[in-house]
C-alpha cells in the first residue's frame, strides 16, 4: 500500500512535469484524447506534433517496459466488454472535449470549472459503474 | 516547427513514463481505485495528488508571458461554458473506464504490450471517436 502511494506520487510528479512542459513550451494542453482524435482527422489541420506525441508515449510505454516488471496488466474483462468499453471511451471523450489527462490534470490545475465538472462525472461514473459490476459479481 | 515537435515528442515519452511508474497502466489497478467495494485501494489518488499542483506552478509561472517558448501563441482552451455534451460525454467515458480501468493515455502508452485485446481496446476507442464525430458533423 505504501509502496503505491510513493509509485503513485512519483509517476503523477513526472506526469505534472511532462504537461508543464508542453504547456510552457508549445502551449498546449496535454489532453490525450483530444491530441489523438484530431491527430486521426488527417490531412485536416495540425498533425505533425500530434502525431510526435502519440510516437513517444507509444515508446516511453516501451522503455517503462523494459525496466519496470509487468509494466502493462492484464485486461480486467472479457472481450465483449473490452469492445464495449472502447466505444464507450472513444465516444464520451470525443463528445465530454476531454479525458483524465485533459480535463483531470490540465483543466484542474487551470482551475478551470468546465474541467472540474467533466472530472466529477466521469469520476463519478466510474466509481459507480466499477462498484456496480462488484456488486453484481457479489461482494 | 522542428523544436515544437521534439518537444511534443519527448513530453509523451516523459508522460508516458509516469504512467508507467504510477500504476495506471494497470487495468487491475485503476479497477481497484474505482470499485470501493471490495479491497479498495485509494492510491491512485496521488498520481492527480502530485501532478496537479505542479502543474499550478507551471500556469503561474507562464500567467505573465505572452506566448510559450516555441510558439507565437498560446492554445490552451478558454471555454468557460458548461454543455450537456461535456457532462454527457464524460458521464459515458468514465462508465467505460469503470469498466475495463483504461482511459486513452494508458491505452496508447500499453501499444508494444503485444496483448490483442489491447488492439482491440484501442480500435473500438477510436471506432467511438470517430462515430461522435460523424454524428455531431451529422447534427450540424
Amino acid at each position: 500500500m505504501s509502496e503505491s502511494i510513493i509509485n503513485a506520487l512519483l509517476g503523477g510528479s513526472i506526469i505534472g512535469v511532462s504537461v508543464s512542459l508542453m504547456l510552457i513550451l508549445n502551449g498546449r494542453v496535454t489532453g490525450i484524447a483530444g491530441i489523438y482524435s484530431q491527430w486521426l482527422q488527417w490531412p485536416k489541420g495540425d498533425t505533425f506534433w500530434r502525431f510526435a506525441f502519440i510516437l513517444g508515449l507509444v515508446l516511453g510505454g516501451y522503455v517503462a517496459s523494459l525496466f519496470i516488471p509487468n509494466t502493462f496488466g492484464p485486461m480486467v474483462t472479457d472481450l465483449p466488454w473490452v469492445m464495449i468499453a472502447g466505444l464507450l471511451v472513444g465516444f464520451g471523450t470525443a463528445l465530454g472535449s476531454g479525458c483524465t489527462s485533459g480535463h483531470g490534470v490540465c483543466g484542474l490545475s487551470r482551475f478551470s470549472i468546465r474541467s472540474l465538472v467533466a472530472t466529477l462525472s466521469f469520476m463519478g461514473s466510474g466509481f459507480l459503474v466499477a462498484s456496480l459490476i462488484q456488486l453484481v459479481k457479489g461482494v | 516547427m522542428t523544436k515544437n515537435v521534439l518537444a511534443s515528442f519527448s513530453v509523451g515519452f516523459i508522460f508516458s513514463l509516469g504512467l508507467a511508474i504510477s500504476g495506471m497502466t494497470h487495468p487491475e489497478k485503476v479497477i481497484g481505485f474505482l470499485n470501493i467495494l471490495k479491497n479498495w485501494d485509494p492510491s491512485l489518488i496521488f498520481v492527480m495528488g502530485a501532478a496537479i499542483p505542479i502543474h499550478i506552478l507551471a500556469y503561474q509561472y507562464i500567467k505573465n508571458k505572452s506566448h510559450p517558448l516555441f510558439d507565437s501563441k498560446w492554445h490552451y482552451p478558454t471555454s468557460k461554458v458548461i454543455t450537456k455534451n461535456l457532462v454527457i460525454g464524460s458521464l459515458i467515458f468514465g462508465m467505460g473506464w469503470g469498466i475495463a480501468g483504461l482511459c486513452p493515455g494508458p491505452a496508447l502508452a500499453s501499444v508494444t504490450s503485444g496483448s490483442v485485446e489491447m488492439y482491440v481496446f484501442i480500435g473500438f476507442m477510436t471506432l467511438g471517436m470517430y462515430i461522435e464525430k460523424s454524428v455531431s458533423q451529422f447534427l450540424k
